[in-house]
């Protein structure tokens, strides 16, 4: 076929281009949703709790993936830094996933247990009261908001409902009750220190 | 001179490039600064560089380019056709509605409202509402086509075309979402799943809102301004099927090394390589357009900034699928070198080209000689060079810097340096890419002065749109 043929007719260009720019897609995407190994979760892998969901939805509010990653590479010095590199089946359950783009600031995959919850309460609302170099800005707000506690009600139903999370119906149902009136500081809080501890730091 | 409906809604796409290119890049300076001196988040949750970094880069790509390039695509595709704009009141629409998309920007990312998808961040109400711009948007360009009175379709709206279909398809697919609330609303994919969707997403985002929608640009203004025929006709055809359809491919380089499954990781990494190809055809094929016309480069600053753009472009294009190869990554990843990276293409190439392509655009539009001073065209041509020159150096010496020193190992198998002291090494690095951020910037004001006094000026009797 003459390409003089497409430049007369933007219909049969137009095809033709939504032709070509589907196979990437369909051979690179699909596939991956089948395979077992990345839509599996790990087997101590949880569902996030009703605390830690609400920091989650809060860590990504505040846009802290703009800086951190959560996504430990299998080299050496980042498995010293940072723990035992991360694995497909310990994300099932993160939608969206939160492996970022920058290290501004480090890792934090496996921050979970690293630091006392103290620590981290210090660090966010002054980062340089403890690492004086730190260019992180400071999230005093999160000390005096509160969690919506509603929305982490109807954010739990929605991934079991339509994602099949196993949420049992106890946590349901008690889910607003357990963060009522807590801040959203305790909520991130809760969260980071869940973040990549279903394998131990150092895990053969 | 007789003004006609296609000039009038160019003029105001025209004019709101510029004010956003301005408010985007001003945004960019300013927590460019944050970073060199973290005191400037004043402790307040709208101005924290975690909260404005998305608003800077939705700002500069979709306020800055997206309005460059559906003014400048309505503008080729009449003139090339010879024809009208196809639903006049439909592309009035269409304007409007994308500033509102916008502001809504403006007023959702500063105040927590994201879904966190790297330059996809816009909440699930305002992704619906775009969806139906972009159907609009395609219809009046797609309409404005199919009544041309030219039997060929002119090659620059080929990448208009590929440009307009493809981002509808990106779009829908990266933002599959179920609602939780009106702003909260969950991915479809799960984690690994999710990680590659959203940056097969984000690649293609580059490759075809900042190249081949840019390269449309090109194929028009380059040509135009150099009094010269696109150099090789064949090269065209042959780089924008090879562009397109291996772009597509090269998504999963932004994941080397994470929890993707390796085989997705290789395939990406080849498509990348390839990539090289296509993509310096583009830049050939422009630059050679100069071929017998080179004295211009050295009398005509509009020129120079169209052909150093496309130098830049080369120059990511050689650079990005070099950073895919796994060993080159296993270094560039996470650090500010992506960040050089990154800039190189969109103040190198896209950019300049929308702004070598306003310079020629705005006289012709309001009926002009020429802008009001070619002696400020040459000005902006240097402090924006220079800028983004002082810019991607210094990031990519942080960049390498900071990969260095990550990977850094003592003999007894720890690591020599802890994470902070990476940072401490890069401050003086980030106050040298705010000296860089600022100088394109003053750039900008420069052109839009000019701009002013263009529009103010004495109308030139007799010119020709």
């Amino acid at each position: 076929m003459k390409h003089q043929k497409l430049e007369k007719n933007i219909g049969l260009m137009g095809v033709l281009i939504a032709i070509v720019v589907s196979f990437a897609g369909l051979v690179e995407i699909v596939p991956l949703m089948f395979q077992a190994s990345v839509v599996e979760p790990h087997p101590n892998l949880k569902p996030y709790t009703a605390l830690q969901l609400a920091g989650r939805d809060i860590y990504i509010s505040e846009g802290c993936y703009n800086c951190h990653s959560q996504q430990i590479r299998p080299f050496v010095d980042e498995t010293m830094r940072y723990g035992h590199y991360s694995m497909a089946s310990e994300f099932v359950y993160d939608r969206p996933f939160q492996w970022g783009s920058k290290r501004t600031g480090p890792d934090l995959h496996r921050v979970g247990g690293k630091y006392s919850d103290e620590w981290h309460e210090y660090h966010l609302m002054d980062p340089r009261s403890v690492v004086p170099e730190s260019n992180m800005p400071g999230y005093p707000w999160l000390a005096e908001q509160t969690v919506d506690a509603e929305q982490v009600a109807a954010g739990m139903k929605t991934l079991k409902d339509w994602f099949g999370h196993p949420y049992t119906d106890a946590q349901l149902a008690s889910a607003k009750a357990d963060v009522e009136g807590k801040t959203k500081l305790e909520a991130v809080i809760a969260y980071l220190q869940v973040l990549g501890t279903s394998i131990p730091r150092s895990y053969k | 001179m007789k003004t006609n409906f296609t000039d009038e809604i160019v003029k105001k796409f025209a004019i709101v490039t510029i004010m956003w290119g301005i408010v985007g890049m001003l945004v960019g300076v300013f927590i460019a600064a944050q970073l060199a001196w973290p005191a400037l988040n004043f402790d307040i949750p709208f101005l924290t560089y975690s909260r404005l970094r998305p608003l800077h880069t939705n700002a500069v790509i979709f306020a800055f380019g997206g309005n460059a390039l559906i003014g400048t695509s309505f503008y080729v595709a009449h003139k090339t056709c010879k024809a009208e704009l196809f639903a006049p009141k439909l592309a009035s629409f269409v304007f409007w509605a994308f500033q509102l998309i916008i502001v809504a920007a403006a007023l959702t990312l500063p105040f927590g409202y994201t879904q966190s998808r790297e330059y996809a961040e816009l909440i699930w109400p305002i992704d619906v509402f775009l969806t139906i711009v972009w159907v609009a948007y395609a219809i009046v360009f797609f309409g404005t086509i199919v009544k041309r009175q030219e039997k060929h379709i002119y090659v620059a709206n080929w990448f208009y075309a590929a440009f307009i279909i493809t981002i509808a398809l990106l779009h829908i697919v990266n933002n599959l979402q179920i609602p939780v609330n009106w702003h909260l609303s969950y991915s479809v994919y799960p984690g690994a799943v999710d990680a590659l969707v959203q940056w097969w997403y984000g690649h293609n985002a580059v490759g075809f809102f900042l190249t081949a929608g840019f390269l449309g640009m090109m194929y028009y203004f380059v040509p135009k301004q150099a009094e010269r025929p696109v150099y090789s006709y064949r090269l065209s055809i042959v780089h924008f099927w090879a562009l397109i359809s291996s772009y597509m491919w090269a998504g999963p380089h932004h994941l080397q090394y994470t929890s993707l499954p390796d085989w997705a990781q290789s395939l990406g990494m080849v498509f990348s390589l390839i990539l090289l190809a296509p993509s310096w055809g583009g830049m050939i094929n422009g630059i050679m357009t100069l071929s017998g016309a080179w004295h211009k480069l050295r009398d005509d600053p509009i020129i120079k900034i169209l052909i150093v753009s496309l130098s830049f472009y080369g120059m990511s294009t050689f650079e990005g699928p070099m950073m895919s190869v796994k060993t080159v990554n296993a270094l560039s990843h996470y650090t500010d070198w992506t960040v050089g990276h990154v800039h190189s293409g969109a103040l190198g190439w896209v950019a300049l080209m929308t702004i070598g392509s306003l310079y020629v655009l705005i006289p012709k539009l309001w009926g002009r000689k020429s802008m009001y001073s070619t002696k400020l065209i040459n000005a902006h041509f240097w402090i924006a060079t220079l800028g983004i020159v002082l810019y991607i150096a210094s990031m990519w010496i942080a960049g390498v810097m900071q990969g260095l020193m990550w990977r850094d190992i003592n003999a007894d198998g720890s690591v020599v340096y802890s994470f902070i002291e990476s940072i401490k090494a890069t401050y003086p690095y980030y106050i040298a890419r705010f000296l860089g951020g600022t100088m394109f910037l003053s750039g900008m004001f420069i052109m839009l002065y000019n701009v002013i006094k263009t529009i103010k000026s004495d109308k030139v009797s007799g010119e020709a749109a």
